[in-house]
């Protein structure tokens, strides 16, 4: 068997489903359509009248996911693209984030954002918008970078009292797979060795740690031992594990597929610097997306985003430093 | 839990033989006017702390407004309904079952009340009894109520509804609209209170929206409209009341849109000089409480006297509310659970 990172959240969303009476789903063609993405197919038909339609209505969507887990339930919405969240990161930031703190209710709702680049998707569907919910107390932030995380994080995230803003990555839905689906996982907030190494440290997450394990088998050739950590989670962010990494290395590199002002790369390297310093034997770096919207064409995009060669090359000038 | 309003009153003199209706329609009338001066003079009262730098941050009055709001809180069923008040629904909170002394908790920062001291002002609730607490987003709480509806039908309840309010100014809102659309195309018992009541803060109705009258976007929506004289108590309850019945029966959503005057400044800190003095002579300048007052005297349900012994009432229970609040412990930043999320393991820091 096979299965790849879109059929895992498909096989999350229908055993959430399937155990607990009080999970839904809601947003634009999820129902029998099955989604933009496929993320849904055949759920509406699997569980009539608990995988619906809604208007094209961000806000709306992600309001009523609000009052519907006061009432007990919970709910998993679906963002068709993560950069249309921005319509409803109001309801996100300032109503599901505050709600705990403010009446002691627990806000238990799924955000789902399919994520990231993929081919020929331009300036509007192409963003990672991890960093600004990260960015919010209240909020819980997954990126899951393997077909095996994307599974288990997703149920997980029906599973938490809190919201959660759930990053699938769509450039892994499909050039993703793995042998079957897991049965035990990390839990959320804790990051992964992904490759252990002793020469420098990687921290990176989602769809980047493929071209940051790509990138440290290349510089294996050269005998260098390239340690990648998956963060899994961005918030909460798992610092014992980086900074653990970074006191067998020395050296640091963030990589992250978002706009490179702030961010998760910076909130990384912050950290270490500050708790850290001393494990430090050359200024930490990082390698993001340019300062610029995401191109449409192939040629622009591929030199937005980084790549295999450019973590390579930023990590040859670190190992030099 | 606040008593509820057929208890409050007894009415001076009865009103002759068995007719049960006419019977019924006052002691309605009479118990929500209780509503309405309740939150009238306790919203007095606010203002006077705030002047008197007792009341951190903003204090909203709904003057004016008693009727509509108090008639929508009166139609609910405290806990089969839910019900996301806004800034001036002082007298809906206090009619659906609020305790007044949490309206003054909440105001004064108490640590024992509702918000703990962590939001303040009009920004209190209790969600898990149906009572959303709403956020300052205007427009926000429509959707979150019309999920709350959801909610209640995947899980088998029936005879329920939702109800928030809004201002002329929230309607704008992407939020609301957004919200009107999908609550309608999900067929769901909500309603809508809409106060047209002239002014957004300082910008008045003509800037704020183009069509003639706010309750024909009902139609666009796919609501049933209801228009309201927000002056008078007895065409709120009959309006309101209906709306109701209409959307508890399975009519859908419902659209309530009252016109009236805002009688105060948007808070306590804007004193509205730029309020057309001519509006202030328009019919739907009428003060609600006094028109009710003088409906209860014309009606003979009560007498002057029995009056003044209402208000006496309700002083006291407005001066034990401030009282006990008063003396409640405030929040200690040493103390304080810094801690937004409910599962503990997943906060922010060192995991353990
Ligand atoms: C989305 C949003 N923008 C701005 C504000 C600031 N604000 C608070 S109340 C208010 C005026 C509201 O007017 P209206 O909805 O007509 O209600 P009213 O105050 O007249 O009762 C404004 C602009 C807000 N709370 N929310």
């Amino acid at each position: 068997m096979s299965i790849t990172y879109l059929e895992a959240i498909r096989e999350a969303q229908a055993k959430a489903l399937a155990d607990d009476p009080r999970v839904y789903i809601y947003g634009q063609d999820v129902g029998e359509f099955g989604g933009a993405f496929k993320a849904t197919k055949n759920l509406s038909k699997e569980f009539p009248g608990r995988v619906l339609d809604a208007p094209i209505s961000e806000d709306a969507i992600v309001g009523s996911a609000i009052g519907a887990a006061i009432e007990g339930m919970r709910p998993i919405v679906e963002m068709q693209f993560a950069d249309f969240s921005s319509v409803g990161f109001n309801q996100i930031v300032n109503h599901a984030a505050t709600l705990y703190w403010r009446t002691e209710v627990p806000c238990p709702i799924t955000v789902r954002l399919p994520s990231g680049g993929n081919l020929g998707s331009g300036p509007f569907h192409s963003q990672c918008m991890e960093a600004l919910y990260a960015h919010y107390p209240g909020l819980i932030v997954m990126t899951p970078a393997t077909v095996e995380d994307a599974y288990s994080m997703l149920l997980e995230a029906v599973a938490i009292d809190d919201p959660v803003v759930f990053c699938e990555h769509k450039y892994l839905y499909y050039h993703l797979k793995a042998d079957a689906l897991p049965t035990d996982a990390l839990p959320a907030g804790k990051a992964r060795i992904a490759r252990p190494g002793r020469d420098a440290t990687i921290v990176t997450y989602s769809a980047m740690l493929h071209e940051a394990l790509a990138a440290a088998e290349e510089l294996a050739l050269d005998a260098y031992q390239i340690e990648v950590v998956d963060l899994r989670t961005v918030k909460p962010i798992d610092t014992d594990t980086i900074l653990a990494s970074v006191a067998r290395t020395g050296r640091l590199l963030a990589v992250g597929e978002a706009f490179p002002w702030g961010g998760v790369t910076a909130e990384v390297i912050a950290r270490v610097v500050t708790e850290g310093f001393e494990l430090l034997d050359a200024p930490p770096q990082r390698l993001n997306a340019r300062d610029t919207p995401i191109p449409y064409h192939p040629n622009l995009w591929a030199a937005h985003r980084p790549t295999a060669p450019a973590i390579v090359n930023a990590l040859r000038n670190l190992l030099r430093m | 839990m606040a008593t509820r309003p057929q208890s409050v009153i007894s009415p001076a003199q009865s009103d002759d033989s068995g007719d049960d209706q006419a019977d019924n329609q006052r002691d309605l009338f009479l118990a929500t006017y209780r509503w309405m001066l309740l939150a009238r003079l306790s919203e007095d009262r606010l203002s006077a702390l705030w002047k008197a730098g007792k009341i951190v941050g903003g204090v909203y009055l709904g003057r004016g407004q008693e009727a509509l709001s108090a008639a929508l809180g009166v139609n609910l069923r405290k806990g089969s309904d839910i019900f996301a008040p806004l800034i001036r629904d002082q007298a809906g909170r206090l009619a659906f079952g609020e305790p007044l002394i949490e309206s003054m908790q909440t105001y004064l920062g108490s640590r024992l009340g509702p918000m703990r001291g962590r939001d303040g002002n009009i920004h209190r609730g209790r969600p898990r009894e149906g009572y959303y607490a709403m956020i300052s987003h205007l427009g926000c709480m429509v959707s979150a109520i019309a999920g709350g509806l959801m909610a209640k039908r995947f899980q088998g309840d029936s005879d329920f509804v939702g109800a928030t309010c809004i201002g002329d100014g929230g309607m704008s809102t992407g939020s609301f609209h957004e919200a009107m659309n999908m609550a309608a195309v999900e067929k769901l018992p909500l309603i809508v209170l809409a106060a047209n009541n002239q002014y957004a803060y300082s910008t008045p109705s003509s800037r704020q929206f183009a069509c003639a009258d706010l309750v024909d976007r009902a139609i666009g929506y796919g609501f049933a409209g209801h228009s309201v004289d927000g002056t008078s108590l007895t065409d709120c309850l009959a309006t309101i009341g209906k709306a109701v019945a209409a959307a508890r029966a399975g009519g859908g959503p419902q659209l309530i849109v009252g016109t009236i005057l805002r009688l105060a400044g948007h808070a306590e800190h804007d004193d509205a000089s730029y309020v057309d003095p001519i509006i202030r002579h328009k019919p739907f300048a009428v003060d609600c409480l006094r028109a009710a007052e003088e409906m209860i005297l014309a009606k003979g349900w009560l007498a002057q006297s029995d009056l003044a012994t209402l208000r006496n009432a309700v002083m006291n229970e407005i001066d034990d509310a401030v009282s006990t609040a008063q003396k409640e412990p405030v929040p200690d930043a040493g103390t304080e659970d810094w801690c937004a999320l409910s599962s503990r393991h997943l906060v922010d820091g060192h995991l353990a």
